[in-house]
């Protein structure tokens, strides 16, 4: 027997919503498959399993929130025979609590991100709702099978949940502004429309927490550099020409790897500051910080960015950044970043000096390519030209250390045909 | 393929892009980067779903004349007439 817990899905956590169960008792299921999604403050989270059994009995039912840690399913382990639903609930002793996270990365996780065909949906039964629609059915209390879809596909989507809920329906909310939450509720509403939660409110505050305990607790240093981006940029033209629009990279991938391989060489960047001292982590899972679309940001993990080629890397990262968009992620990517890079080139802007991600130890910025005059061999001319910055955490690393991993990250970047 | 048939395509990959968006508020001329702050990896995905659903290749260069969506119809257009 083993318990199935609410998973601590990274340091700003508390509690989760179990939006939705994907199994039933009696139902099989191994190692890495997601049997359930959690709603949290910052995103809907499709929850893997780490044991391989039998679902046994669902306690924690749909639209429930709770601490993490909280018992949410009990699973009979392999060689168990299955007990009738209606049999007590077997003594704490017998279980085996089951770690969900952070986990280590598991190599049947990565496989099944990188095998996972790029545009089919994770869960097929779940394919014709989108994440943001049920979300809103849960705070309207929706049901949803009540719900005729109207959108691509028969999809229900945010307007379908709305209308069903006989509420009127809310514009979307402008980017990166806060959705109004003053003001009187309409006379008329029904009653089952109840406020609808903030999650713009409750993400901020989420990230409010995390970055004010960052730099209350981090002495954090910077450093920057300007790099030469024209080596990498041409060969990644040269290298797309001859790919299938299918296979094509993005720069993004190149800073990814240049990244990890320049945390091998310069440990101190690549781990954990915890109780009082540093912890290398021998993986390098690097956090790339993606803006939501509906606002606020999130900063989940690539594995092992260090042992995967680019293309690999792409495929993670294209997946990755689906997923963060439609506001649904996995467990085992959520919780377990080593050392975060966050880019604001499609931003326009040309550096950008960040804050860590307790309890990691180092952030890697990357400005704007730009074009600008470059004085090389006594010669002047215009390259492009990328702007590298490093926050890291003074407990775990020297300004000496944290310009040897920005030199090494430059380096790197000039042989991009070796990344 | 019908101009309906890429759009229809187009607004169903935009959907899965940015739920979040009214695709009936979306204004077919105006560039989408600008519109609803799509980024480098949106773009790649249209391209890809578009390819992968027409058999067009698109080249990288090519990105620019297809962010909108009558831009795509007419690029789409030509790529194929």
């Amino acid at each position: 027997m083993a318990d199935f817990l609410m998973p601590s899905l990274g340091a700003d956590m508390e509690a989760g919503t179990v939006l939705q169960w994907l199994v039933k008792p009696g139902d099989a299921v191994k190692r890495g498959d997601i049997v359930a999604v959690v709603d949290t403050e910052k995103a809907t989270i499709e929850v893997e399993i780490f044991q391989t059994g039998v679902i046994q009995k669902i306690v924690v039912p749909e639209g429930e929130k709770v601490p993490v840690g909280t018992l949410l399913a009990v699973l009979a382990v392999d060689g168990e025979a299955v007990a009738a639903a209606h049999e007590a609930k077997p003594k704490p002793a017998e279980h085996a609590p089951v770690v969900l996270a952070p986990a280590p990365p598991t190599p049947p996780a990565v496989a099944r991100v990188m095998a996972k065909p790029m545009l089919k949906p994770a869960a097929p039964h779940r394919a014709r709702i989108s994440p943001l629609a049920m979300r809103v059915a849960m705070e309207l209390k929706v049901d949803l099978a009540t719900v005729k879809g109207t959108g691509p596909e028969g999809a229900i989507t945010k307007a379908d949940v709305e209308r069903a809920a006989g509420a009127p329906p809310t514009p979307a909310p402008a980017p990166r502004v806060a959705a109004p939450i003053e003001g009187p509720a309409p006379a008329a509403r029904p009653k089952a429309a109840v406020a609808p939660i903030d999650h713009h409110a409750a993400m901020r505050k989420v990230i409010a927490a995390l970055m004010a305990r960052s730099k209350r607790e981090i002495p954090h240093y910077y450093l920057g550099t300007h790099i030469d981006m024209s080596k990498a940029m041409g060969w990644l033209q040269a290298e797309n020409f001859k790919r299938p629009v299918t296979e094509r990279l993005l720069y993004s991938v190149l800073l990814l790897k240049a990244v990890a391989l320049a945390a091998h060489e310069i440990p101190e960047m690549n781990g954990f500051w915890i109780d009082g001292a540093f912890e290398p982590s021998e993986a390098v899972h690097v956090g790339v910080v993606i803006s939501i679309r509906q606002g606020g940001l999130i900063a989940p993990a690539i594995h092992d960015v260090d042992r995967k080629s680019l293309s690999e890397i792409m495929a993670s990262l294209r997946d990755l950044v689906k997923r963060v968009r439609a506001g649904v992620l996995r467990s085992s990517e959520i919780a377990d970043a080593t050392i975060t890079i966050t880019s604001l080139g499609d931003e326009g802007v040309e550096s950008v000096f960040g804050v860590i991600y307790p309890p990691q130890v180092a952030l890697v910025g990357f400005g704007k390519i730009v074009e600008r005059p470059w004085a090389s061999g006594a010669m002047v001319g215009a390259r492009p030209v990328m702007m590298a910055s490093l926050s890291g955490d003074h407990r775990a690393s020297d300004g000496h250390r944290g310009a040897l991993f920005l030199t090494a990250i430059e380096r790197l970047l000039q042989e991009p045909e070796n990344l | 393929m019908t101009d309906d048939e890429i759009k229809a395509l187009f607004l169903r990959e935009l959907h899965r892009i940015a739920p979040e968006v009214e695709l009936s508020e979306i204004d077919p001329a105006v560039d989408l980067r600008e519109q609803i702050d799509l980024d480098s990896m949106d773009i790649l995905n249209l391209a890809i779903v578009i390819h992968e659903t027409t058999g067009v290749d698109i080249p990288e260069a090519d990105y620019p004349r297809m962010t909108s969506l009558n831009g795509c119809v007419a690029y789409l257009h030509s790529r194929t007439s």
